[in-house]
């Protein structure tokens, strides 16, 4: 242990502790922007300095450790004086249009920046103007960024994509996309981790909230909506409403009184994947296919993206199952137009997705019979939901709990851990089980691909469905994911199944999600799902009443020429960007 | 009333004067990878602050050519723009009255044609292709990467063979460079921001002192590959050591009766004692390499045989034949080349100079080798004859006065014109015409005879240290490029038409320092590995100090002392005092540990493996 003084109290410390982390271990928490423990701690704002005893410069606390014998001052008339002047230096080249912000009243900034109390600014403002393809889902201002450099460590540490990078030397160093590209031209996965982790609003999803209110305007579209697993988990945390009573229910109530004229949740098409890819899995295990190499789950784009454009060798081993979103949409667009008498371009799907990446698995078509179009038409992100409630004026509390629409009324719990890590695992498992023995097996049988903590990288596990031994592996974050097929490719290790998330923690930690600067919540939220699914009354995806009623209605069966021609999907109809950006 | 006054500098020039000292150290330590257009606007900036305002070209061209270049970086320029900026720099250098005018505009000039490219990517893309992508300077400058600010931190704490591990992660030859690199790494050290560079091989060589016997890391499982070295000079030994390390079987061969190269036969033991350089070999050795002494590639065996008999082939015979004056009585007894001199010195075959006059021809560090060498072999007077002046020597300043004070002469600005024999048809003196220095070409002075008479220089033994170049005829006949003097690789250090056969060091590179050769060991130990199907890493787990907190008070820098000359030149024993453990704990207080502080700490600041 290391004793030291910080504010003149005397506090001990474990060795290695750096100085901003023993000041908070006393209550006292020095303010920081650019500091991501772990994977920016590069000093870069020098708002977190503190003041040493006998010494004239000041230090950052978030990289330097505490030492026997350190006198700490956090708040002294230099440490205030030095802090506030660098705040408004970074001030001065970030762009303070607030009111126009998606970050605005979430924002480390303008935080620190009031905090200060910052009033007048004594220097001259002077933005760094940038062009950027507006189009694309991921958006950057140039005029927002305050090169924390986080974007870039992220992509490089956690994602191991490096589409971004410094850029520019001296007073214009910034940041952009590496190499000097176009971020349409680079193999950006959209995983949204770098919109996540900005502190300001630098970086965002394309906001296509004008679409939707367009569409619900439109008295010829009827809108049906889609409302993913992690959305519920996370959604309230951006409205101030308590985990507890953040229901789905409410959700549902909400996209009513925004005007949709349907809603659904996606939970259900879960169930419906769950039928499609545990069949094609048990089909392709048995014929032997997955002895060289295992099948890959396709529900994520951000991983669609990334093994196509890193290992496009590896795609035939994807799933060729539609990601739930998509199934979704074609099932709305047919089974469901049918049901109520109306055609598929009379119909508007909005999903709203815990997901930047779905932005742009939209684009994917779909055809059936004289239609011509897309299974999506919009999506929105968590974040872009809680916006579209707040610009609605609803107040949360008098939001009720509402039953989805019906015909696609009932999900499972299986369907609803989708939205965590090992969540579709184990609901492919739940329902593989059950089509190899033909009966369920205990709805807890395969936890063994459960998340322990957020930041765990590959989680194994063996098990025993009849005569068979299924060796699956569940990861998430690319970088993680890199590292897993590295070694399946070196021959290091073997699967039959493995399921990827881009996000770290799965769709709950996604980067559509809402922003809690310096805060991982994506096992938190995972937690919540795991508890739905454990007092949900089905459990298993086969169970479902309405997924049933849609076989022996409309798709026959799994796997039948109509399924393939609607819930499944040619990975390769599509390009990514050639080539890797690392090289 | 007083007709004329004593001028007093005015406190703010004092100042000034001060800041120019201040600039200066500044431009030196400037890090590499800055974008040229910024640079030469900062440039142009303060050039146009130095105008008198008199004149236009100068007054009001300097700023609009500053105009023109922000510009260009602020993304509103066109080609047109660079045009622009051509024919208004050409216009200011052709008409501005003084060189404040004319050479400011000269730099902008030289920066638009030289650096063109970038000039044009800022236009079409409006983005800088450079990249600060090396941000610890001593690293990044040190051909062989070597982990400069770790070390430095372990010799402040006192862990030596620490040190001493990391060190040999990039280089197993810590002991030799301590005593003679030629640190390139201090070159740009930011600590020049502050008062001076860090004296880094200093702090090496205390390292080297204070360790003790420091065993080697355990290589890695066998591979069961066989890899042949030809050559044991520093390049093919460092390759040897990672190549074992890497698990990998290494034999090498060498043709004279001891290891090390030019380390034992071209540097004299004052610089190297050779006790010393054994060190390193040894540790080397101790990985388990295997030696067979006395094998001449093209005589004892082939670059075929040893490629049918191991699995990878590498060539660092080191640039050891001479290169020749060209002049009349070259052939006469009592004229060698310093090569071949020090090597009998190394073997322990000394000549003897007693009483003599020697002249060595050249100014580079071979000469002062062979200029100190010759002394302390009892020579009567040994000079140095150099075509250009002092200050043009190629050889290290320290190597200069180093000789200078053991009272060898210098002879400066004398062209080597005819050697002269007496009737036994031994040397007896050189006739040196002499020169003037003049135009400055490729940013070298060059020099014209003055036209005077030439000039005899009467000497027993002339020693011709001009360049060295590497026996290839063999490696020509067995299909290996070669090319001006040099084997050409790729910059893998392969050949794309002969595979499993690599070159490195000064055969490869032409004759050049320890720790390039060292560099070019690794790069080659790396591909060589991965040319067998492997993806060994080198890495070493010594943990490195956090950098200290306290403020970086102007310090000035400890150098090394020597021996009295009149003493050392009685014997061959190093020359070069150790700095005391007080000394080397403040000098590695000194550093400003750019791993830590600065962009080190967020890209490229410590790479922990290769």
């Amino acid at each position: 242990m290391v004793n030291i003084t910080i504010d003149n109290r005397n506090i001990s410390v474990p060795e290695g502790t750096t100085i901003m982390e023993a000041a908070a271990s006393a209550g006292i928490p020095v303010p920081k922007l650019c500091y991501l423990k772990g994977i920016n701690e590069i000093a870069a704002c020098r708002v977190c300095v503190v003041e040493l005893e006998g010494m004239d410069k000041l230090v950052t606390s978030c990289n330097n450790v505490a030492k026997e014998g350190m006198v700490v001052y956090t708040n002294s008339p230099k440490v205030r004086a030095a802090r506030k002047r660098n705040v408004q230096l970074l001030l001065s080249q970030h762009d303070c249009k607030c009111a126009t912000c998606v970050r605005s009243g979430n924002c480390s900034l303008q935080k620190v920046a009031n905090d200060f109390n910052n009033i007048d600014l004594p220097f001259k403002e002077r933005f760094e103007d940038t062009p950027w393809d507006k189009t694309f889902p991921l958006i950057r201002d140039s005029r927002k960024c305050i090169k924390c450099m986080r974007c870039i460590q992220i992509c490089d540490k956690v994602q191991d994509l490096h589409i971004w990078d410094v850029t520019g030397t001296g007073s214009r160093t910034t940041v952009n996309v590496a190499g000097n590209k176009k971020i349409s031209d680079v193999s950006c996965s959209l995983c949204g981790q770098c919109i996540t982790h900005c502190p300001v609003g630098a970086l965002r999803e394309r906001d296509d909230t004008d679409e939707v209110w367009d569409a619900i305007a439109d008295k010829k579209k009827i809108v049906v909506a889609q409302v993913a697993p992690a959305v519920r988990a996370a959604w309230g945390e951006a409205l101030g409403i308590p985990l507890e009573e953040a229901t789905i229910g409410k959700i549902m109530d909400s996209l009513k009184r925004l005007g949709i004229d349907y809603v659904f949740d996606t939970t259900f098409s879960a169930d419906l994947t769950i039928m499609e890819e545990g069949n094609e899995f048990l089909e392709r295990f048995t014929k032997g296919e997955l002895r060289l190499r295992p099948m890959f789950t396709s529900c994520c784009p951000g991983w669609i993206r990334f093994i196509k454009s890193q290992y496009p060798h590896l795609v035939p081993q994807l799933s060729t199952a539609k990601s739930p979103q998509q199934m979704f949409g074609a099932v709305m667009k047919t089974y469901f137009a049918q049901s109520i008498g109306a055609r598929p371009e009379d119909i508007f799907t909005v999903s709203v997705m815990p997901c930047v990446a779905k932005k742009g698995e939209r684009n994917m078509e779909l055809f059936y019979g004289e239609y011509a179009g897309h299974d999506i038409d919009a999506v929105l992100t968590t974040r872009e939901l809680t916006r579209m409630i707040r610009s609605a004026h609803i107040d949360p509390t008098t939001l009720k709990d509402r039953e989805c629409d019906p015909l696609m009324r009932e999900g499972s719990g299986a369907g609803v851990i989708f939205g965590a890590t090992g969540g579709v695992m184990e609901a492919a498992l739940r329902t593989a089980h059950y089509l190899v023995t033909g009966k369920n097996a205990d709805p807890d049988a395969f936890k063994a691909v459960r998340s322990p903590a957020f930041g765990t990288g590959v989680i194994e596990a063996e098990v025993q469905i009849g005569d068979a031994t299924i060796r699956a592996a569940v990861v998430s974050g690319l970088g993680n994911t890199r590292k897993l097929i590295e070694s399946i490719e070196h021959g290091e290790v073997h699967y039959d199944f493995v399921e990827v998330m881009a996000c770290p923690g799965g769709c709950v930690g996604g980067g559509g999600q809402p922003i809690h600067d310096g805060q991982e919540l994506a096992h938190e939220r995972g937690k919540n799902l795991y508890f739905l699914d454990s007092n949900a009354k089905l459990r298993f995806s086969h169970d479902n009443p309405d997924i049933q009623k849609l076989y022996n209605d409309f798709m026959e069966k799994p796997l039948s020429h109509k399924a393939h021609m609607l819930l499944h999907t040619d990975h390769n109809a599509w390009e990514m960007p050639a080539g890797k950006t690392t090289e | 009333m007083s007709r004329l006054e004593i001028l007093a500098p005015n406190k703010a020039q004092v100042v000034v004067e001060g800041l120019y000292r201040d600039l200066e150290r500044r431009i030196e330590s400037s890090p590499p990878g800055l974008c040229p257009v910024d640079m030469t606007r900062a440039f142009l900036e303060m050039c146009h602050a130095q105008t008198c305002g008199k004149c236009v070209p100068c007054r009001i061209g300097l700023w609009q050519l500053k105009k023109l270049l922000t510009d260009v970086l602020d993304g509103k320029a066109t080609m047109g723009t660079l045009d622009l900026m051509e024919s208004l720099a050409t216009a200011i250098m052709d008409s501005a009255d003084c060189a404040i005018g004319y050479e400011a505009a000269h730099m902008v000039y030289k920066s638009l044609i030289g650096c063109r490219e970038d000039y044009e990517e800022h236009i079409r893309q409006g983005r800088c292709t450079c990249q600060y992508s090396q941000p610890v300077p001593c690293v990044s400058l040190c051909p062989a990467h070597v982990d400069i600010p770790g070390y430095i931190a372990l010799v402040g704490e006192g862990r030596y063979a620490d040190a001493i591990r990391l060190i040999r992660k990039d280089n197993p030859f810590p002991t030799t460079c301590g005593f003679i690199c030629e640190h390139p790494c201090e070159a740009r050290c930011r600590r020049n921001m502050v008062d001076d560079a860090i004296n880094i091989r200093g702090l090496k060589r205390m390292a080297a002192d204070y360790a003790g016997k420091v065993p080697p890391p355990a290589c890695a499982p066998a591979t069961g590959k066989k890899i042949a070295v030809v050559g044991g000079g520093p390049g093919g030994l460092s390759a040897a050591y990672y190549l074992q390390l890497m698990g990998h079987e290494v034999t090498v061969f060498e043709m004279l009766p001891k290891l090390g190269g030019m380390l034992r036969y071209g540097i004299p033991n004052y610089r190297l004692p050779k006790d010393r350089l054994d060190d390193d070999i040894n540790a080397i050795l101790e990985t388990g390499v295997k030696v067979e002494f006395g094998k001449r590639i093209g005589q004892d065996m082939t670059i075929q045989s040893l490629r049918e008999e191991y699995d990878a082939v590498l060539i660092t015979i080191g640039a050891s034949t001479d290169k020749k004056l060209g002049i009349d009585g070259e052939q006469a007894e009592g004229v060698l080349s310093a090569v071949k001199f020090l090597r009998d010195v190394g073997k322990g075959e000394n000549p003897d100079l007693a009483g003599q006059e020697v002249a060595v021809i050249g100014g580079g560090n071979v000469s002062m080798d062979a200029v100190r060498t010759a002394k302390r072999l009892g020579a009567k007077k040994v000079s140095i004859v150099y075509r250009r002046r002092v200050a043009d020597m190629t050889a290290l300043p320290a190597e200069i006065e180093g000789a200078i004070a053991e009272g060898i002469e210098v002879q400066t600005l004398m062209a080597p014109s005819r050697i002269v024999t007496d009737d036994s048809g031994h040397v007896s003196g050189i006739y040196v015409t002499p020169q003037m220095i003049s135009k400055i070409k490729d940013g070298r002075a060059s020099v014209r005879p003055t036209g005077e008479e030439d000039v005899l220089i009467p000497c027993r033994t002339l020693i011709v240290a001009i360049g060295q170049d590497i026996e290839y005829q063999h490696f020509e006949e067995a299909g290996v490029p070669v090319e001006r003097g040099k084997i050409l690789t790729q910059k893998y250090g392969g050949f794309d038409n002969i595979p499993g056969v690599f070159a490195g060091g000064d055969c490869a590179s032409g004759p050049a320092s320890v720790i390039k050769a060292i560099a070019a060991a690794k790069v080659v130990a790396a591909n060589i590995d991965e040319y067998l199907g492997f993806h060994h890493e080198i890495s070493c787990d010594v943990e490195i100090p956090e950098a200290r907190l306290a403020d970086r008070l102007p310090c000035g820098r400890v150098n090394m002392t020597e021996r009295e000359a009149c003493e050392r030149v009685c014997d061959f024993n190093g020359v070069e005092n150790c700095m005391t453990e007080a000394e080397a704990k403040q000098e590695a207080s000194r550093c400003l540990r750019c791993d830590h502080f600065g962009y080190g700490i967020f890209k490229g600041g410590r790479e922990k493996l290769w």
